[in-house]
This record gives C-alpha cells, sequence and structure tokens, in this order.
C-alpha cells in the first residue's frame, strides 16, 4: 500500500483439469492508475479476475489486494472492491431499484446509506428514469450499467470491471468512458478488460495483453504502439505482387492479412507512402496512424480463438 | 477463515434469506393459493369421496375419520414439497440461469452463507406454507389447539432437513431436467409409502423397515403424534432426534457439494 501497489501478482497459475487457463503471471497495479487487461477470448482474463476477488482458488503463485491475502483476509478486500462481471447476473424479479438495496445488504450497508447510495448512483450512470423498471425491461446497454452503477455501491477503493462496455452502444460507451474518468480522479483504481482497444487506448495508463495465460507484452499505450507497429501503416489491397518485391527489397516490417498488404512505418519513414501511392497502388492504397489494435493482431495473430 | 475452507459462516447469510424474502413478497399473493386450495381438494376428496371406502381408522388405539388421518401427513408433504422445490428447482435456477450466486460472491458473503441462506430460506418456506395448510385444515376441525402450535417449530426442522437434501441434489445434478431423478425416486416413494395414507403397520416387514429410512415417515409420526395431543410421546422425540441427525448429515454435505460445484 505505502509503496503505491493495489494489486500485485506473482507467477499466478490457474489450472482447470488439463487446460492451463492462466500460466504464471505477474503484474502491479498502482493505486489510482487504470489498468488493462487485454486478450483474445479464452485468453485467461476472467479467470484471473476471478482470483483476484477470491471466487477462485489459485492454483499457485501468490496474490495480495489492499496488501492484504485475498485467502484469510477475502472479506475485508471484497468490501473494499467493486466487480463488475462480464456476465449479466442481475436479478431478473427485482426492480432496478430494489437491485441496488439487496445488492447493499450484502455488504451490511444500513437501508439509508443504501437508498442514498442508489439514487446517487443511478443518476451517475443515467438510469434515474428507470428505477421501477425490471431488468428484462432493461435493453442489453442498460443493464450493463446497471451491474456498473451496482459495482460501485460499496464506494470501492478499486473497481474490477470485466467488459464493461460490451454490447453498449456509442453513446452509452461513452457515458460509461466519461465515468470511468471521474472514478479515476476521485482516486479509485480501475481494473478493467476490454475487446475494443480503442476503448483501452483512450482509458489504460498501463496494460497486458495476455495470449495463452501468459503475458506477451505489458506498457502504456502510446507506447506499446510505437514499440511494436511504429507510427504510421500503410494499407494496400488488393496484394501487388510488385509492391511485395519493393517491400522485401527495402526490408520494411509488413504482413499480409487476407487480401491486405500493412506496411508499418516508423517516424523516419516520412516519404514512403508517397513514393509506394504513386509507383505501386494509386487509388487502392492508404496511410492511417498506427493502433493499439495493429499491436494487438501483430501480437496475437490474425487467426480465429476457439 | 479460509475463504476456500469451509467454516465460514457469519450472520451474512441472512442477507442471502432476505433477498429471497424480498423476491417472495413481490409474488406472495400467487405463493399463497396452493398452500390453501390443496388441503381443502385433499378434504373434499379423501373426506367426501373416500368416506364410504373407509369408514373409519384406528390409531395409536384411538378411533378416527380417514381425514383425521392423513391430515398430519398433508401437512408434513406441504413441509416437504415446499422446502425441497425451493432448494431444487427454485435454486438451480438462481444458481444456474440467473447468477445470483455469483453476483453475491463479489460481495463479502462466502459460499457457505450463500448455501445456509438458502437452506434456511426452503425451511422458512416451509414453515409458510405449513401455516397456512395448518390454519386451513383447523377450519375443519382437524387439529387441536394449542398443541397444533407444536408443527410450527416442526416445520422449521423437517423444512431445514429437506431443503438440506435438496440442496445437496442441486450441487450434484448436471441439469434441471435430472430433477425428475431424485423427484421420482426420492420423493414419489415417500408421498405413497411413509404412513401418509395409511400406516405402514399394513405394509410386509422389509417394507416398513425401509419405510423406517426415509424422514418424510420421522416427520409425519411428528405431525400426527402432535395431531393426537401427544407431543412429548417417545413416538414424538425419537422422531424430532431422527430429524436432527439427518440435517446434521446432509447439512455439511450440501455445503459440500454446492462449494464444489461454484468455486472452480
Ligand atoms: N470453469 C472452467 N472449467 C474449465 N475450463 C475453464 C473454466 N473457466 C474457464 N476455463 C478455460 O480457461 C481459459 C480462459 O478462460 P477465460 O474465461 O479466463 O477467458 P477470457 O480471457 O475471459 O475470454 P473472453 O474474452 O472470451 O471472456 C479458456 O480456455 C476456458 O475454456
Ligand atoms: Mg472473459
Amino acid at each position: 500500500m505505502k509503496n503505491g501497489s493495489i494489486i500485485k501478482v506473482q507467477d499466478l497459475r490457474k489450472v482447470y483439469g488439463d487446460t492451463t487457463a492462466v500460466d504464471g503471471i505477474s503484474f502491479k497495479v498502482n493505486r489510482g492508475e487504470i489498468f488493462g487487461i487485454l486478450g483474445p477470448n479464452g485468453a485467461g482474463k476472467t479467470t484471473t479476475i476471478r482470483m483476484l476477488y477470491g471466487f477462485s482458488p489459485m492454483t499457485s503463485g501468490s496474490l495480495r489486494v489492499f496488501d492484504l491475502d485475498i485467502e484469510t483476509d477475502w472479506r475485508a478486500i471484497r468490501t473494499r472492491t467493486g466487480v463488475c462481471h462480464q456476465d449479466n447476473n442481475l436479478d431478473p424479479d427485482l426492480t432496478v431499484r430494489e437491485n441496488m438495496h439487496v445488492f447493499a445488504r450484502y455488504f451490511a450497508m444500513p437501508q439509508k446509506m443504501a437508498a442514498e447510495r442508489t439514487e446517487h448512483l443511478l443518476k451517475f450512470i443515467g438510469l434515474e428514469q428507470r428505477k421501477e423498471s425490471k431488468p428484462p425491461e432493461l435493453s442489453g446497454g442498460m443493464m450493463r450499467r446497471l451491474i456498473l452503477a451496482r459495482a460501485l455501491l460499496n464506494n470501492p477503493e478499486l473497481i474490477i470491471l470485466d467488459e464493461p462496455t460490451t454490447g453498449l452502444d456509442p453513446q452509452s460507451r461513452h457515458l460509461v468512458w466519461e465515468r470511468i474518468g471521474e472514478l479515476k480522479k476521485t482516486g479509485i483504481t480501475v481494473l478493467l478488460t476490454t475487446h475494443y482497444m480503442e476503448e483501452a487506448a483512450r482509458l489504460c495508463d498501463r496494460l497486458i495483453i495476455i495470449d495463452y495465460g501468459r503475458i506477451i507484452t505489458e506498457g502504456n499505450p502510446a507506447e506499446l504502439v510505437k514499440r511494436h507497429v511504429g507510427h504510421e501503416v500503410i494499407e494496400s489491397s488488393p496484394v501487388s505482387e510488385e509492391l511485395c518485391a519493393f517491400v522485401k527489397q527495402r526490408g520494411l516490417e509488413y504482413e499480409v492479412s487476407g487480401d491486405r498488404l500493412l506496411i508499418y512505418c516508423r517516424e523516419e519513414d516520412e516519404d514512403l507512402f508517397h513514393e509506394i501511392s504513386h509507383q505501386y497502388c494509386r487509388d487502392n492504397c492508404a496511410l492511417r496512424t498506427a493502433t493499439l489494435e495493429d499491436v494487438f493482431l501483430r501480437l496475437t495473430g490474425r487467426q480465429l480463438r476457439e | 477463515m479460509n475463504i476456500f475452507g469451509s467454516n465460514n459462516i457469519t450472520t451474512r447469510f441472512l442477507s442471502v434469506w432476505c433477498r429471497n424474502w424480498i423476491v417472495y413478497l413481490r409474488t406472495w399473493k400467487i405463493n399463497f393459493i396452493p398452500p390453501l386450495l390443496e388441503p381443502i381438494l385433499y378434504v373434499a376428496a379423501f373426506g367426501v369421496g373416500f368416506r364410504l371406502l373407509v369408514p373409519s381408522v384406528q390409531f395409536h388405539g384411538q378411533e378416527m375419520s380417514y381425514v383425521q388421518f392423513i391430515a398430519p401427513a398433508l401437512v408434513a408433504v406441504s413441509i416437504m414439497n415446499s422446502s425441497f422445490f425451493e432448494t431444487t428447482y427454485a435454486s438451480f435456477v438462481r444458481m444456474y440461469y440467473q447468477k445470483t450466486f455469483d453476483a453475491m460472491m463479489s460481495a463479502p458473503v462466502s459460499v457457505q452463507e450463500v448455501i445456509t441462506g438458502e437452506i434456511v430460506w426452503g425451511a422458512t418456506r416451509s414453515l409458510m406454507t405449513a401455516a397456512v395448510t395448518l390454519a386451513v385444515l383447523s377450519c375443519f376441525g382437524l387439529f387441536p389447539w394449542p398443541e397444533a402450535f407444536w408443527i410450527l417449530p416442526v416445520a422449521v426442522l423437517g423444512g431445514f432437513a429437506f431443503a438440506a437434501i435438496g440442496m445437496m441434489f442441486t450441487g450434484l445434478i448436471p441439469n434441471i431436467e435430472l430433477f425428475n431423478l431424485p423427484v421420482f425416486l426420492f420423493i414419489t416413494p415417500m408421498f405413497l409409502f411413509s404412513g401418509t395414507f395409511f400406516s405402514i403397520d399394513t405394509l410386509p416387514e422389509w417394507a416398513q423397515w425401509f419405510a423406517l429410512i426415509l424422514p418424510l415417515t420421522h416427520l409425519v409420526n411428528l405431525c400426527r403424534e402432535i395431531c393426537c395431543g401427544s407431543v412429548l410421546s417417545i413416538g414424538a422425540i425419537t422422531a424430532g432426534i431422527y430429524l436432527v441427525v439427518f440435517s446434521a448429515i446432509f447439512y455439511p454435505l450440501a455445503l459440500r457439494t454446492m462449494r464444489k460445484r461454484l468455486i472452480k
């Protein structure tokens, strides 16, 4: 705590039968930062999160949250943590308001305080008009927002968000981003997983990308883009033989994805696009800034995960 | 207090109970109709339709009408059904489809508290159903007061026993359709052969021994003793002890199977 780490994970492993879901990962989350865990489907994000709040026992490794031991101090840890699950687990029989009130009971929160927090949070997340609706009457995006509001009920110091914006429309997503930003300003530490690279690039101070249960890279989003992709990307489609030959001859970093050729340019390659578009692909060539998505796809490959 | 250990039970389980109570209040009117109507249907069928076939029955040397004979059994069956069906089908829906337990366990509630809350809730359902059934049957003069008051604590005890074994099945069963199995192999035979509709004395000896293993037999005995006004008889006390022991076995088993099922 004093050294600023809210979460300290060392060589964490989780084995289910003969699948190793998490294969020895180590990372630290500092107080007040937004930390991202990215990775393809089945990479082990949810499994890691479940161990963090003491839902799943770890197979081996060590884990400290608020510098407390999850196995013995789990109640203290969960009292100070908010968890937003990947699955929707709202109570379909209760109204939005009752969902919040009932959840407050699990924290032994006085009812008056629960009512106040509920009012405040439903406003915060833009659901105050739907207080008396039941979850099945809400849209998918509203349910996600309600789950986020519920995770904030106990005034947590740490919130763990497993894909908080999956299924949200752009409006709601922006609202959630803004809210997460506001929470950060109040000093809350956020750990989040997402499949939206734009979201991770925008929100995260630091992130890890994991694949097959292992960390493949770690760092600040902008720095990761610079390190793994470069400055800009030239996309050309269809792939022309001559262009390929040119790229190889110049020793450029490139990748073929389906019928597109991606050429990764460093900052010093300023005139490259001009040259390429004039000589090889006048109409079907585009220059764009490199993004976190390029990093993600380069590092985890382009094939689908089962 | 290790989270993955087994003694993690504080009064926090009451918040789980409370969740079920709040949901129940949404639909209590519908929930009250079956225990209200069922005993009336039984009294009509057996009191009116059956009267000519079986004019009277002997029990403990007392001569009674057939409806009088089955009235305590009807209460016992209602106790069994309400808690057993609560911790099987209803708990399974909460666990598997609604993921309610997962949500609870992201708050400072342990898996043992979740399961205990569910079982105590099952016992509460039994208490409420038994109270309604008892009230209805008392209107027909089928229960002596104030002795019949004892039915209520018995409903809690019996309800706990059946809730615990139901919860154990929930921990073991892969999908909801398979609850047919314990219902068909456990609940239905008990409903018929636990001294409910005829005294177990009329069964062949081996079947009598078998009936004595079944918890409903003892719950029926206990209710019938109370109904005959002999609350502190040997029969009543033995039956009570049986139910306590039964609960003491199946409650920890329920905790174990459910922990294994939920914690991965
Ligand atoms: N209860 C379980 N039993 C067996 N295997 C499991 C269990 N839970 C997860 N796994 C396996 O562990 C691996 C990691 O799963 P996990 O849910 O952590 O992935 P994820 O990164 O959250 O994926 P997604 O992006 O799809 O949510 C997968 O191969 C999955 O099949
Ligand atoms: Mg996941």
